[in-house]
């Protein structure tokens, strides 16, 4: 339908248009590196330090001093601890460095040295107490029946890659759509195009459906990669995790042509970008969920676009839903993109 | 009419181009030039007067208009890291009919580079390049706004002989320019602008003619010597007295009068030549003779 049968063999103008941008792109290597490369290399980097290690030892530290030898010698009869010792003058760094989560400062009753307000810290105490306990002659009520769960998808790395394939879904949108165009303006491009009878609504269009292009490939590298060396599993369909995407990149792509509908400068647009995608960065559960953050702040961190294709995307590869259960998000991407679209088409600066 | 705040920079402005004729502007930086085409290629609005492009107003026509219009802009650079090629098959696809990318290449002789990134072009290629992108619709009038500032003689004469395979098709040219040899060898009529208003119009021949002298002669003194003015005027053939910081400036008719007619004076008032020369009138005295100004760089 796009192909216009001609004798020159002339394409219709909004594949010409896609394709130019789609080549540009392609030859810039810096673009290149910044869409491809770096959230694989973000993933690697974060999957090594973050990585499983439920079976690990509890490193436990002990002062240097009388009764040190007992206290080591009940932790490793109890078994599932490494013993550090530590000098006298070194605890409190210990601690805070996580050299040692916790010191056991040897005595009558024991000292626990740690650091209350690390899960890590906190585990780590109730380990040796227990063991410590034992093997001072506390008997247990009963004998649990353990049965650990091994589930893939609820590791830190699972819940991490939908979050960075979200967030450079984000950047690249604006970043590839806003750049190029305040370059075309600066260079007097734009004038050039409108005195031609090109299409307004397809110039606009052909920078959005070029990040598309670019978004299966985007979102190939990091799924794939996740998966062969993490293990991420999609848990729910491919269908619906590509569709997310293609809603995210959409509505990026639109929301970039917004920020860039104005700026003269590649300096402002860049401004302008940084002042849009930081606070999405910190609220929207990249790193660490949006929960974090106080009640009364929810109901505008849900309404950021970021945080609404993170949930969805989250929602479908770590929970296994359709997309059914995320119909509120989609509503909430949708109508960031049209609204956006719609701006940019009216406040466009053409010259 | 257009203003910019206080500055009007185009003034009643009243001027026809004819169908098939090439219709060169001419004027100092900052006459209008730029602003009277834009106006005319609909990407500014005149805020009074009456504008018609073959025969359409932008107003009620636009649609109609634009594919029929080919245009090149003082400053616009086209994509650096677009391939000839895909340049042009962009621009081409604008349009509903027109000549094949091959052919355009042809047109303006890139066929050659037709692989190669804008951005190794040389600065006369990216100027043909900026040509085939507005003939890339076979327009039936083609704007060009200074399009040989800054290149070498040699690509200048290149870029006239694609204008001039325009014009035997046709075409309709409306070039600006502050190059009186291009005027002379492109344009069939010119008109000279001067603080956004026509200040006179004709073919080349015709301005310089209406000066009433055919050539210049420019002359300095040394020793700080001095001439009056009326004492020069009365020189045989003289028609205008000009003077600068350095030069003194007779517009003559009858140069082979005028030339010995000078030395004698001088050897009467025992005064020394330092400088002595003389050319063609051209229309950078025509523009001089009516402003007092050089055409360029001021």
């Amino acid at each position: 339908m796009l192909r216009r049968p001609s004798r020159s063999g002339t394409r219709h103008p909004l594949v010409e248009l896609t394709l130019c941008r789609f080549r540009e792109f392609l030859r810039e290597p810096e673009a290149v590196f910044w869409v491809f490369a770096f959230p694989v290399i973000m993933t690697c980097a974060l999957g090594i330090a973050f990585r499983s290690r439920g079976a690990e030892p509890i490193i436990a530290g002990v002062v240097e001093q009388a009764g040190a030898d007992e206290v080591a010698a009940a932790l490793e009869r109890a078994g599932g601890f490494t013993v550090r010792r530590i000098a006298p003058d070194e605890v409190a760094r210990a601690v805070r460095d996580g050299r040692a989560p916790v010191v056991v400062v040897p005595g009558s009753p024991p000292t626990y040295r740690f650091d209350q307000a690390r899960a890590e810290s906190q585990v780590a105490r109730l380990a040796v107490d227990a063991a410590l306990q034992r093997a001072a002659g506390r008997t247990d009520a009963f004998a649990p029946v353990e049965q650990p769960v091994l589930s893939v998808g609820s590791r830190y790395i699972d819940w991490l890659v939908p979050g960075l394939l979200g967030m450079n879904i984000m950047s690249t949108g604006l970043w590839g759509v806003g750049f190029s165009i305040v370059q075309s303006r600066t260079k007097k491009l734009l004038k050039r195009l409108v005195a031609t009878p090109m299409s307004k609504a397809h110039y606009l269009m052909s920078h959005v459906f070029s990040r598309l292009l670019f978004l299966a490939l985007e979102v190939l590298v990091i799924v794939g990669f996740a998966r062969l060396f993490f293990d991420v599993r999609v848990h729910g369909s491919v269908a619906a995790l590509a569709g997310l995407a293609l809603l995210g990149a959409l509505s990026f792509g639109a929301l970039g042509l917004l920020l860039a509908s104005r700026a003269r400068t590649i300096e402002a647009v860049s401004g302008l970008m940084n002042l849009v995608m930081l606070p999405m960065w910190v609220l929207s559960g990249v790193f660490f969920a949006s929960t974090n953050f106080p009640e009364a702040m929810q109901p505008f961190i849900k309404a950021l676009p970021l945080t609404a294709l993170n949930d969805a995307m989250r929602a479908v590869v770590n929970e296994g839903h359709t997309v059914a259960a995320v119909t509120t998000e989609i509503a909430v991407l949708a109508a960031w993109g049209l609204v956006s679209f719609v701006l940019s088409l009216k406040l466009f600066r053409w010259q | 009419m257009k203003r910019y705040g206080t500055v009007t920079a185009v003034d009643g402005l009243d001027l026809k181009v004819l169908r098939g004729e090439c219709f060169g502007l001419l004027g100092p930086n900052g006459a209008g030039k730029t602003t009277t085409i834009e106006i005319l290629e609909g990407l500014l609005h005149a805020d009074e007067g009456d504008v018609q492009v073959l025969g359409l107003r932008w107003a009620t026509d636009a649609a109609t208009l634009r594919p029929r219009l080919g245009i090149q802009l003082q400053e616009t650079q086209l994509a650096d890291k677009l391939t000839v090629e895909e340049t042009l098959r962009l621009f081409r696809s604008f349009y509903p009919s027109g000549p094949t990318v091959g052919e355009l290449l042809d047109t303006v002789e890139l066929a050659p580079k037709r692989e190669a990134w804008v951005s190794k072009l040389s600065g006369g290629q990216k100027q043909r390049l900026s040509v085939a992108c507005a003939l890339a619709g076979r327009p039936d009038l083609l704007f060009l706004d200074e399009p040989t500032t800054g290149l070498d003689p040699q690509s200048r004469r290149q870029l006239w002989e694609v204008l001039e395979r325009f014009r035997e098709g046709g075409g309709t040219i409306l070039i600006t320019t502050h190059y009186m040899d291009e005027a002379h060898a492109v344009c069939d009529r010119v008109g000279i602008m001067d603080q956004g208003k026509l200040i006179a119009l004709g073919t080349p021949r015709e301005l310089v003619a209406s000066l009433g002298a055919e050539h210049v002669v420019e002359f300095a003194l040394a020793d700080g010597a001095a001439l009056e003015t009326p004492l020069l005027a009365a020189l045989p053939g003289v028609r205008d007295v000009r003077r600068d910081e350095t030069h003194l400036h007779l517009s003559t008719s009858e140069l082979h009068r005028t030339v010995p007619a000078l030395l004698d004076l001088l050897t009467r008032r025992q005064a020394t030549l330092s400088q002595l020369g003389t050319h063609s009138a051209t229309l950078e005295d025509v523009f001089v003779t009516l402003t007092g100004r050089q055409l360029r760089d001021e």
